[in-house]
């Protein structure tokens, strides 16, 4: 019994093992000093369905044997273009946000085959290539955002008459749909139950697609290319929808992440975002050549709650906003955790 | 067939040329106001630009890392600032600090940050060693850990668990770094305040050309750099350093210790990172505590590809003409920009965009080829 137990605490790696401590130990300290503990958990249920998505666009890439989707930013402008479309012809509630996200499909369909074109040709350098793809089709729509022939005035500057704020509230338009829905409260906890079934959703949708004739073929890909080419998949193809699966989860999971922080962030926003997400398939249990539903719920749910505690918990004992401090060493830690693996195997 | 060859290799500074002298005319600027920017940008940044080559030659590939280099030369000025601005009388350390209106500081940043870059390399080039193949991803993504560190140590713990008071560095509340720490000189008054390393090498001798200073000593310094790796690749340590990055395995069976010369060429990147950054602060007379050092990896990356480096061949020259070309575009683009579209962040973002795509572009086609060999 003791053997086994020991055993699977090995087997949960040391970053998961110290990752989890540290929650406990937060824990803890909220409940010592007296912190009301229900309303953390709302606010960690409500983060965990916001990155949610994001750690779901991680699995078709890995599974596909590309690696981790760095290039997450490329899916996420399209889906700030559909949004904005649809925030530009006034879309309104469920409505504006269902309409947000039929804009952003087509356009993360063509952006992601493109984005599958390029990654095919840099076979092995995927993740460092996808990096830097990433940021330069942010940098690229910083122009357009300036350029674009929005005119809706709750979109551009006030002052001038042209170019998207760079945060556009959404207030009168799709703020809190999902987390509205069927919304509830337990001695102070507020739960947002209709994004956490928009998360819940994908998840299923997306343990299903896994078993699908393209989902197996998508596997085959990823373990044994040679394998997969003899037993008739078209391997070139398969990698291609893996990608432009990643790219249309990151879109709509900008759209569900936006209704829910009830602004766009636009121009240097998007930036950064795909390092959180990859750090929390990690975190769950993935590697580079390994990712499941279970990963990225475990590890969403164990990185956001990180997040969301670490700030009320410490700033009782010390001075200072370490919640963004915390993001950069827990999620880089782990990312050059996992890519020092040997043969690119996560933390087992 | 020649000339089409030479285009060919040339592609890269050959195209950033022409956007150059587009810009430039498109701009109107004045020309000594541009060759004054340029030459202060040169003298400013081409030492972390050639801090990258070593690895590259030992087949790392593009040394994000060097970011850690540039915070162990920031932790070492702001010790250094710290000193200056609280050590009080007649001490002979500060005296030595104030010394040549900051020199002397200076040259004790240098003796402070070696050895902490030193650490800090070693430790990148371990990190590296085990990530073989994904030395690049690895390196940045450190890069972005090891800041997380650094703004822990500065913003958070600096003054609450680290003692440490300075009303003039500090913030308000007596916990971590102010945003900016003034690390400026100012010798012509009456009774010269001394209390960085501001302006220290440039102001040992800076001659007006047509009413353009040339920052003297900095450039030297940078020409002896140039040298220095000239030579330092022609020694024996030097070549066992091209010859693993042109074959590992070769190396290896050659008897070369393949690991221990990977991690000595990041040692050297890192270390020179350091001295870098300070010949940067030094010029620029202001500390940007939590972002100096952020995008000194990117900018310096980007420089050097746009003269043409690539992820497996860089030379000093192709480091000087990248500053060169990619500071001009730095500078003309937001008033290009202003001229063409009406709008000056246009041109910023523009130089953005620039800056991130040459490193897509570069890595991508790098990748590309070695794919069809």
């Amino acid at each position: 019994m003791l053997r086994k137990i020991t055993d699977f605490l090995l087997g949960l790696g040391i970053p998961r093992l110290i990752i989890i401590a540290f929650l406990v130990i937060l824990f803890i300290i909220a409940f010592a000093t007296g912190l009301a503990i229900p309303p953390l958990i709302g606010d960690s249920l409500r983060r965990i369905g916001m990155a949610g998505l994001f750690g779901l666009a991680m699995i078709p890439t890995v599974r596909a044997g590309i690696g981790l989707n760095f290039g997450l930013p490329l899916g996420i402008l399209t889906g700030l273009l559909g949004a904005l479309i649809s925030m530009q012809l006034d879309y309104k509630g469920f409505h504006g946000f269902f309409m947000a996200i039929l804009f952003a499909i087509p356009i993360s369909i063509v952006t992601g085959i493109g984005y599958a074109k390029l990654l095919s040709k840099v076979r092995g350098q995927e993740m460092m290539v996808g990096t830097y793809i990433g940021f330069s089709s942010v940098a690229f729509m910083n122009i357009w955002w300036l350029l674009l022939p929005f005119t809706h005035p709750e979109m551009i500057w006030a002052i001038g008459g042209s170019g998207l704020r760079s945060q556009l509230s959404l207030r009168n338009h799709t703020s809190q749909v999902l987390n509205d829905f069927l919304k509830f409260e337990i001695g102070g906890m507020v739960v947002p139950t209709g994004l956490l079934l928009f998360f819940a959703f994908f998840c299923v949708l997306m343990y299903f697609f896994f078993r699908t004739k393209v989902g197996l073929a998508i596997d085959a890909t990823g373990q044994n290319e040679n394998y997969a080419i003899a037993s008739g998949v078209n391997t070139k193809r398969m990698r291609t929808i893996s990608v432009v699966l990643s790219n249309m989860l990151a879109a709509i999971g900008i759209i569900a992440y936006a209704q829910s922080y009830g602004f766009l962030q636009l121009y240097s926003g998007p930036m950064l975002m795909a390092f959180p997400a990859v750090a929390a398939v990690l975190i769950g249990g993935a590697s580079l050549t390994r990712a499941t539903v279970t990963h990225v719920i475990v590890g969403t749910v164990l990185f956001q709650t990180l997040l969301t505690t670490s700030l009320p918990v410490t700033s009782q004992l010390i001075k200072g906003d370490v919640t963004e401090v915390a993001r950069m060493i827990v999620s880089n830690g782990m990312i050059v955790y996992a890519l020092t693996r040997r043969s690119g195997k996560g933390g087992k | 067939m020649r000339t089409k060859d030479i285009i060919q290799k040339n592609a890269v500074p050959i195209v950033f040329t022409a956007v150059c002298i587009f810009l430039v005319i498109s701009s109107q600027m004045d020309l000594r106001f541009l060759a004054q920017e340029v030459i202060t940008r040169l003298s400013r940044n081409s030492f972390l630009v050639l801090a990258l080559i070593i690895p590259v030659i030992a087949g790392l590939g593009l040394n994000f890392a060097i970011v850690l280099g540039a915070m162990a030369g920031q932790t070492a000025v702001i010790f250094v600032t710290h000193w200056m601005t609280t050590l009080a009388g007649d001490n002979a350390f500060l005296a030595f600090l104030r010394w040549n209106a900051g020199l002397g500081g200076f040259l004790f940043s240098i003796m402070m940050a070696t050895p902490i870059a030193m650490i800090a390399g070693w430790a990148v080039g371990q990190t590296l060693n085990r990530a073989r193949g994904r030395e690049m991803i690895t390196a940045m993504i450190l890069g972005f850990f090891a800041n997380g560190i650094y703004i822990l140590f500065y913003l958070i713990l600096l003054g609450q668990v680290f003692p440490m008071t300075n009303p003039r560095m500090m913030l308000p509340d007596g916990v971590g770094l102010r945003n900016t720490i003034d690390l400026a000189n100012f010798l012509n008054r009456p009774v010269p305040v001394i209390r960085s390393v501001g302006g220290s090498l440039n102001n040992i001798i800076q001659p007006r050309i047509d009413m353009i200073r040339i920052p003297v000593v900095p450039l030297l310094i940078v020409a002896a750099l140039c040298f220095f790796i000239f030579f330092f690749l022609r020694t024996k340590i030097g070549q066992q350093i091209r010859a693993t990055g042109q074959d590992m395995h070769i190396a290896e069976v050659a008897g070369i210790k393949v690991d221990r010369i990977r991690i000595i060429a990041v040692i050297m990147s890192t270390v020179l990172a350091a001295w870098g950054q300070l010949i940067f602060l030094q010029d620029i007379g202001t500390l940007n505590t939590y972002n100096s050092h952020e995008q000194v990896g990117m900018f310096a990356i980007a420089a050097l590809l746009v003269g043409g480096a690539n992820t497996r061949r860089a030379t000093f020259s192709q480091a000087i003409i990248g500053v060169i070309l990619f500071h001009t575009l730095f500078v003309v683009s937001p008033v290009a920009g202003q001229k063409l579209f009406g709008d000056s962040q246009i041109g910023e973002y523009f130089r953005l965009f620039v800056s991130y795509a040459v490193i897509a572009l570069a890595l991508a086609l790098h990748a590309w080829k070695r794919k069809k060999e």
